[in-house]
């Protein structure tokens, strides 16, 4: 075995290359249960590779087949409804995860200097997955897949002058169609997937050239022993490889729970007019996309005029990618940061949640004031950042982590 | 061609929003697809009274029978509609064309109906028939307003003179114990051959065969569920402790 290492390693540097990103990368020792979603966003990014290369040996991608050769790979392929469960669940685990990742770095300004690169590689992991998930949410061609699609490139058409020919464009047709269908299938399998692999790639060389971000927000390199190893720092292997190995086995025990006995989430993870073909001839009475767009969606339909709901929802995804240059708090951590900065946090939760909430029902006078109110909270956590990030009092970092 | 379209667009529209926009009270039930006898006579029901128009295009006829455990001969014998193989798919012969002149539109196929309508909404809409003079067929149905499909289980049900209490809670008088209202018909315009109870039970069954048959592998997975959650948890005691040896010294 070790023959065998050393062979490798004189014309692949493998050794070096565990050392540099396992062994001999320094993490804080004061992680703490929210720097868990990072790993488990990886393992779920394999979940929905694995199985979605085994659904795509099943799955016929055309408008005539599509919906049937679902329900084949659901009663007729070997553990083909495990697969179908796995890859529908990983993906509203895929974003639940992701989220409170993002969350996670917002708390500890894990975006603040020198992270910035690190935050932006996320961001566009975060729109690549959007992308990859409403382009996979067409494929089962139930009503709901299309006429979701439907709305959402529709959406392009409220651009001036463009609109129009750039939804048409995205369609290939005058309507969602089966070559639509075959497009967003090329999408979903085979292009997206590797910008999404190329993104973590970089997400990860970013993160171990500047190093974690900790709950304290302090620079664990600007304290570091004789031999150069922060003070404060532990190799990642093993100490935070067996640490995940339990995070991970309580994840995957709430995963395999919602796989192999709600799967549907009571229509949420699995809406229930997708258990019908897609009829272009018939508009479902309700449409609500899947739960992780819905926070965008509410926004959308607050905004009276059609284009500026584009923009405004557009905006939102948009000034998360300017975040790290909106925060003018000489202190990263919630932990020190002052009273304005916490409540502001706090605020931003419940808008995003409250305004998801609102995305999933029926539009009335009342919940379309809420949404608008809520729009607003949203977009006053970031423009106003730069200005209560700045005067606000913060208290004194320690110079060591703690706890 | 166009208007045709357009025609077409706008009346399955309204029907649509007909359909749903009422919000009717039901009677909820428990469907249970480990009760091999319920789906057993849930699926001879529906292959005397609805396989004729409706299919389960998406599901084979050995692997429902091996599933709700009838023996594949019997099978063979009684349920397989003319020369179809045990291994097809449930698909029957009316043609859509012919099926939209005689019915509005045509009789939907059922693989997937509990899961898109839900196994309440099945439960009550088979209990849900009215005389309606008004209708083409007679009947009208209380959960369905003005729907296409006519009354086929009135055979067994008898028809109901009036638009049926659902989702009633039975109101039983105190002093005599009798119950006074009920979920069901008041009174029947032409009498069936089953009591209101029994046939509550006919239906129940239906309702859980289309539950089984729109997931056949729900018990598979609740089985294989539970050992891998059980595995998680023996699992996740190594992993602790193995986490806690080797953090035992970091401070």
């Amino acid at each position: 075995m070790q023959k065998l290492i050393s062979w490798i390693d004189a014309r692949l540097p493998i050794v070096e290359a565990f050392e540099n990103h396992m062994s001999k990368y320094y993490a804080p020792k004061n992680f703490n249960v929210w720097y868990i979603f990072g790993v488990l966003s990886m393992l779920v990014l394999v979940n929905q590779i694995l199985t979605g290369v085994w659904l795509t040996m099943s799955y016929t991608p055309t408008a005539e087949g599509a919906f049937a050769s679902v329900e084949y790979i659901m009663r007729d392929v070997e553990y083909g409804w495990l697969l179908r469960y796995l890859h529908s669940t990983g993906a509203s685990a895929f974003f639940m995860v992701i989220y409170l990742h993002m969350f996670r770095g917002i708390m500890y300004g894990s975006y603040q200097k020198p992270r910035e690169l690190i935050w932006i590689f996320g961001m566009t992991i975060y729109l690549a997955l959007m992308a990859e998930g409403f382009m996979g949410y067409l494929l089962p061609w139930g009503q709901m897949s299309y006429w979701g699609a439907q709305v959402i490139v529709n959406l392009f058409g409220a651009i001036p002058y463009i609109g129009d020919d750039l939804s048409l464009w995205i369609r290939g047709d005058y309507l969602i169609s089966g070559v639509t269908l075959n497009r967003f299938f090329a999408l979903h399998v085979v292009a997206l997937p590797i910008v999404i692999l190329a993104l973590v790639v970089l997400h990860i060389l970013a993160l171990h050239t500047v190093g974690s971000n900790n709950p304290d927000g302090i620079e664990i390199k600007e304290n570091k022993d004789e031999n150069g190893i922060p003070l404060d720092g532990i190799p990642f292997h093993p100490y935070y490889s067996v640490h995940d190995i339990v995070g991970i086995v309580v994840f995957l025990f709430v995963f395999c729970g919602v796989v192999f006995f709600f799967p549907e989430m009571g229509g949420y993870f699995l809406e229930k007019p997708n258990f019908e073909p897609a009829n272009p001839l018939k508009t479902p009475d309700h449409i609500a996309p899947v739960w992780y767009f819905t926070p965008f969606y509410a926004m959308l339909r607050a905004i009276p005029d059609a284009f500026m709901g584009v923009v405004v929802m557009g905006g939102a995804i948009a000034i998360l990618f300017v975040l790290p240059w909106l925060d003018r708090s000489p202190v990263k951590s919630i932990r020190y940061k002052g009273m304005i900065s916490k409540v502001a946090l706090v605020l931003l939760i419940v808008s995003f949640v409250v305004l998801g909430y609102l995305g999933v029902v029926v539009a009335t006078p009342e919940r379309t004031m809420w949404a608008r109110i809520l729009t607003a909270v949203y977009f006053g956590f970031f423009i106003l950042m730069p200005w209560y990030s700045k005067i606000e009092k913060t208290k004194p970092v320690p110079k060591r982590v703690t706890g | 061609m166009r208007n045709l379209a357009i025609i077409l667009f706008l009346s399955i529209f309204s029907l649509g929003a007909q359909a749903s926009g009422n919000a009717h009270p039901m009677d909820h039930i428990k469907t249970d697809v480990s009760d091999m006898e319920s789906l057993q006579s849930g699926f001879a029901l529906f292959s005397s009274y609805c396989f004729g128009c409706h299919s389960l295009k998406y599901a084979r006829y050995e692997r429902t029978a091996s599933d709700i455990q009838i023996p594949l001969n019997i099978m063979e014998e009684n349920i397989l509609v003319g020369n179809a193989k045990i291994g097809q798919l449930m698909t029957n012969s009316m043609s859509t064309d012919q099926a939209t002149v005689w019915f509005g539109s045509p009789p939907p196929d059922l693989t997937l109906s509990a899961r898109l309508r839900g196994a309440d909404w099945l439960y009550n809409y088979l209990r849900g028939f009215y005389a309606d003079t008004k209708r083409p067929y007679g009947v009208n149905n209380a959960i369905f307003k003005d729907v296409g499909m006519p009354h086929v289980l009135a055979g067994l049900q008898g028809v109901c003179a009036e638009a049926p209490h659902l989702g009633v809670e039975p109101v039983v008088d105190p002093l005599s114990g009798n119950i006074i209202k009920s979920s069901g018909c008041a009174e029947y315009a032409v009498e069936g051959s089953l009591a209101p109870a029994e046939y509550d039970e006919a239906i129940y069954d239906l309702v859980n065969f289309l539950t089984y048959v729109g997931e056949p592998s729900r018990l598979e997975s609740e089985d294989i569920g539970r050992s891998v959650l059980i595995f998680l948890m023996f699992l996740f005691v190594f992993a602790y402790f193995l986490n806690k040896e080797y953090w035992r010294d970091i401070h």
